[in-house]
């Protein structure tokens, strides 16, 4: 039995306790290596790209893909259920959020607590186009320099 | 020229947010549960392989549905307040998670058994249901089987005494 | 006794910090010449008892002192000596000190430069830089002592983090303080210019070589950061929109507007305010960058451990000084309003538009990285804003951005023909979006509309950027591009190429998860992998599994390749290092999973074409950088206009004999 299996037993039995002194120590969690799939290709790649928008809810800010703890092994499992069953992305995280909240989507929801966020880019680009006419504007209307070095 | 006074100003506003923000807890995820039913469930019975542990046996009087495990180190630090608290008469609902059946019953047989019945959730399919992602967790039910509130991390007696027990009293006295 | 040193070191700089702050600004307000002279001593006394401090640090990891508690937790009697170096700045009280030593060199640097500057404004800025000395040491003293023993000791350490045993983690940490700190200087010639009331051309030609310096670092740094993340992390990704990322990335977008934004206040006297102001936020958000990793406030992988007492008094310091900057700027931006035409078409132009699109960038970042923390403090609940979120709105303004970029390199100042301009570049245009159609479909065999744009925008501006220095090769009679031209085009290169990669990267790559067994073969991307055997090894801290896979290409050998999965022996997760092939063109990266019983494996294998072109692109960036800032104009001694006109005019009349 090779070491590595001997130490992750003892690990095992103190996993909790070792991800509460990494998170204490802020640690980055290890990116892990079981992400199962499918063998149909399409299907494959529209699971990889789920997972990575998935949070994983025990670790600091990592997808369900990269990390290592079990729970994630256990909410990948869950989403590729639902996708034999089925639901398309946006019911696989409707699913999730209805049991771990909003928190759990990396993709933030469309809801009015959310409107701001989503429709940022559209404002800041129209001020910034304002602006940009703005200050054209008022150069434009200026004499042009006679002598430049 | 007021303009130029803009920057100054979107930098008081983010320091509110910034202050309002180191006091609050961002790991601290709140349950969208809260407040709906609670999924439904029937699981086998740790104790008794034959029989099964579920949501119907639950219903009827407040209750907790307290998530465990062998592995977790966290849950031994509540299991006296458990056993406490099942001593004064709050009943208490297991729900054995990822664990091995065998090492489950010696943990209650050692340390003692607060519960009424313990449901064992090998695979963690009811946990998700239940969006559990750390034990240990534990749900206050009411009686008609609306979830109450959700604490994560062991139980205690002040943690017990300024969430749990006033809102049973509100929700007793409001029904 | 020793560490004790340390702590008074550190007493000694504070109090330094305090002198090189009060005695010039004061100095400067009153018109006193002795307390403006004490800047430059004051900075050199705080340099001296600041490496003091940081050496004693050093030494106490080098000893293994596990009385210390900071040795004591990021240290361990086995850890290899250069990573015990490096340990000092593995936590958050070290890398606290690292920050002031990078802040006291930098300051050094400006001292000795100051010379030829007007002793009221170099003073001034001195005095601002030592404002900000003072509140970093302060905050260092009072919350977070590097110094605090541990009694009794440790018996042996808690050993540094497994991450960051690694050379990338060691080079990252360093290069990238140094380009945040060094966004203080600009910060501190800009609050100096608004103090003094007075900000010209040369105040430009002052700034704008520090800002490149940093800017510089900051470029590298992120690189770095980006490439360790990529090889040490096992799955193949390159950046996360973790929050800490993006407290490092914003600096260099404001940065870059920086840089930008002088150009054209050093050559038209245009764009002050502006200026000012992107040099306070870039600054300002360097400073936030701080308090968001050690305040807890955002969830990241970066986050030191968070305590709200030191959160607060990062707040208050970045309130203090960049609040102070922000109201000093309101009262007196107006004083800088200059007057100075161009044309729709003219590369201020280009510049306003380029600037306009990096601040909106910038503060799309910022909105997403600090929404979850609105949305809690609104009472509305968590939520998570990811990967999804900023891949989809960055690039909102970075395709025109880009689409620009590629123009505005040739504009000229003040106004320009349109025709021109166009006539110069069209067809480097549709070169672009040729190549762009053809070369996934070539390459790779399948193309996409996102493919398309991305990599027509990458080779766009390649193509746009190495116009100038190929057609002036070409022709021998060309007026030879001065240096910082060079530069220029150069940086814009290391852009070009980035989009390339980035665009080529997220569109091909391939990713296959098998189980395995040993003498397996399996085939990827047109490569064969051959699972030769395992084995266990051991390091220096751990042990570890280490697997031999065979990498073949048409029956040709071409690589083997050795991921391990390891254990510390002190602190026990299991780690991966992935094992890697790489090469311009294309990685191949072989992960250990978990072993599945019955002698097999899951093992995780991903092709990743021209992901290197990434940060290959953001050293050429940077060697753009390092070109632009050491220009001759910025090395010669400033002089007057006229004098300089002057002698132009003797040399032409000579000239023409």
């Amino acid at each position: 039995m090779p070491a590595l299996t001997r130490l992750r037993a003892l690990a095992r039995g103190a996993s909790t306790l070792a991800m509460a002194a990494l998170l204490a120590l802020g640690a980055a969690l290890n990116a892990q290596d079981i992400v199962e799939g499918f063998e149909d290709p399409e299907l494959d790649a529209r699971y990889r790209n789920l997972i990575h928008e998935i949070r994983c809810m025990k670790c600091q800010n990592q997808s369900i893909a990269e990390s290592p703890i079990d729970q994630a092994a256990d909410i990948r499992r869950q989403v590729r259920v639902l996708m034999v069953d089925g639901l398309s992305d946006a019911e696989i995280r409707a699913y999730l959020a209805e049991r771990y909240g909003d928190f759990i989507n990396y993709r933030p929801p469309f809801k009015p607590s959310t409107w701001l966020l989503w429709s940022a880019p559209v404002i800041l680009l129209a001020s910034g186009a304002f602006v940009f006419a703005r200050v054209l504007r008022e150069r434009m209307g200026q004499p042009l320099d006679e002598d430049i070095d | 020229m007021w303009r130029y006074a803009i920057p100054a100003v979107l930098l008081l506003v983010l320091g509110a947010f910034f202050y309002r923000g180191l006091y609050l807890n961002p790991t601290v995820v709140e349950s969208p549960l809260i407040g709906k039913p609670a999924p439904e469930f029937t699981l086998p019975d740790l104790e008794n392989p034959e029989g099964t542990v579920g949501t119907e046996d639950i219903a009827g009087r407040y209750a907790l549905l307290n998530v465990w495990a062998t592995w977790c180190v966290e849950c031994r630090h509540e299991h006296d307040f458990l056993l406490s608290l099942a001593e004064s008469g709050m009943p208490i609902y297991g729900l054995n998670w990822k664990d091995e059946r065998a090492a489950a019953l010696e943990w209650l047989d050692v340390l003692g058994d607060p519960y009424v019945a313990s449901a064992v959730d090998e695979i963690g399919d009811v946990a998700i249901d239940y969006g559990v992602y750390g034990a240990p967790e534990t749900f206050l039910i009411g009686p008609d089987l609306t979830i109450l509130a959700k604490h994560i991390g062991p139980l205690s007696t002040p943690i017990w005494e300024a969430r749990f027990a006033p809102l049973i009293e509100s929700h007793h006295g409001a029904r | 006794m020793i560490p004790e040193l340390g702590q008074f070191a550190l007493i000694l700089a504070c109090c330094l910090a305090i002198c090189q702050a009060a005695l010039p600004l004061a100095g400067a307000q009153t018109g006193r010449r002795d307390w403006m002279v004490m800047a430059r001593s004051a900075a050199t006394g705080q340099f001296v008892f600041v490496a003091l401090a940081y050496s004693v640090l050093t030494y106490a990891f080098v000893v293994d002192d596990f009385s210390v508690r900071f040795v004591a937790l990021h240290s361990n009697s086995d850890l290899p000596l250069g990573y015990k170096i490096a340990a000092v700045w593995g936590g958050h009280e070290g890398s606290l000190l690292l920050w002031s030593l990078m802040l006291a060199l930098w300051t050094l640097a400006v001292a000795a430069a100051s010379r030829s500057q007007p002793l009221e404004f170099a003073s001034r800025v001195l005095g601002v830089l030592g404002i900000v000395s003072a509140g970093v040491l302060l905050f260092t003293l009072l919350t977070s002592n590097p110094f605090d023993r541990l009694l009794p000791p440790a018996f042996d350490g808690n050993d540094l983090n497994p991450l960051l045993q690694d050379p990338a983690m060691v080079a990252h940490p360093p290069m990238l303080y140094v380009g945040y700190v060094g966004m203080a200087v600009p910060f501190a010639f800009a609050v100096a210019a608004l103090l003094t009331g007075k900000l010209d051309r040369n105040w430009a030609r002052w700034t704008r070589p520090w800002t490149v310096g940093a800017w510089i670092f900051l470029t590298v740094g992120i690189a770095l950061g980006s490439w360790w993340a990529y090889y040490e992390l096992g799955w193949g990704g390159w950046w996360f929109w973790d929050p800490v990322e993006n407290a490092s990335f914003m600096p260099w977008l404001m940065g870059t507007a920086l840089i930008h934004s002088l150009a054209v206040t050093e050559r038209r006297g245009i764009f002050k305010s502006w200026t000012v102001l992107l040099a306070i936020a870039a600054f300002t958000l360097s400073l936030l960058g701080t308090f968001l990793v050690r305040s807890g406030v955002l969830i990241s992988v970066h986050s030191f451990a968070s305590d709200p007492q030191r959160g607060l008094f990062i707040l208050m310091l970045l309130l203090l000084i960049s609040g102070g900057s922000l109201v000093l700027y309101a009262f007196r931006a107006h004083n800088l309003e200059a007057e100075g035409g161009f044309r729709l078409v003219s590369r201020e132009s280009f510049v306003l538009a380029n600037n306009i699109l990096l601040v909106i960038a910038c503060g799309l970042i910022l909105f997403g990285t600090l929404y979850p923390l609105f949305h809690d403090a609104m009472g509305a609940g968590n939520l998570s804003v990811g990967e999804p979120f900023f891949n989809a709105v960055f690039l909102v303004p970075m395709l025109p951005l880009v689409f620009l970029l590629g123009l505005g390199m040739h504009a000229a100042w003040q106004k320009m023909n349109p025709k021109t301009l166009i006539g110069r570049l069209r067809w480097l245009g549709v070169a672009a979006l040729l190549i762009a159609v053809a070369f996934p479909l070539i390459a790779y065999g399948s193309t996409g509309v996102m493919t398309v744009v991305g990599v027509t925008a990458g080779v766009w501006v390649t193509l746009s950027s190495l116009l100038e220095p190929v057609s002036r090769w070409l022709d021998s009679r060309a007026v030879r591009l001065t240096r910082a031209q060079w530069g220029m085009f150069i940086a814009h290169l290391g852009v070009g190429l980035f989009i390339i990669g980035a665009s080529v990267t997220s569109a091909f790559t391939i990713e296959t998860d098998r189980a395995v067994r040993v003498g397996e073969t399996w085939e990827i991307a047109g490569f064969d992998i051959e699972f030769r055997g395992l084995r266990e090894v051991e390091g220096p801290n751990f042990i570890a599994d280490e697997g031999e896979f065979e990498l073949r290409r048409d029956g040709e050998f071409i690589a083997t390749l050795r991921p391990q999965k390891r254990i510390y022996r002190v602190q026990t997760e299991p780690m991966t290092e992935a094992a890697i092939d790489g090469r311009m063109a294309r990685d191949v990266f072989v992960a250990l999973g978990e072993p599945l019983g019955d002698g097999a494996w899951s093992v995780r294998v991903q092709y990743k074409p021209m992901i290197r072109f990434i940060w290959f692109g953001c050293v050429i960036m940077a060697l753009g950088g390092l070109l632009a800032a050491t220009d001759r104009r910025y090395r010669e001694p400033v002089r007057e206009r006229a004098e300089v006109k002057a002698r132009v005019g003797e040399t032409a009349k000579q000239g023409s004999h």
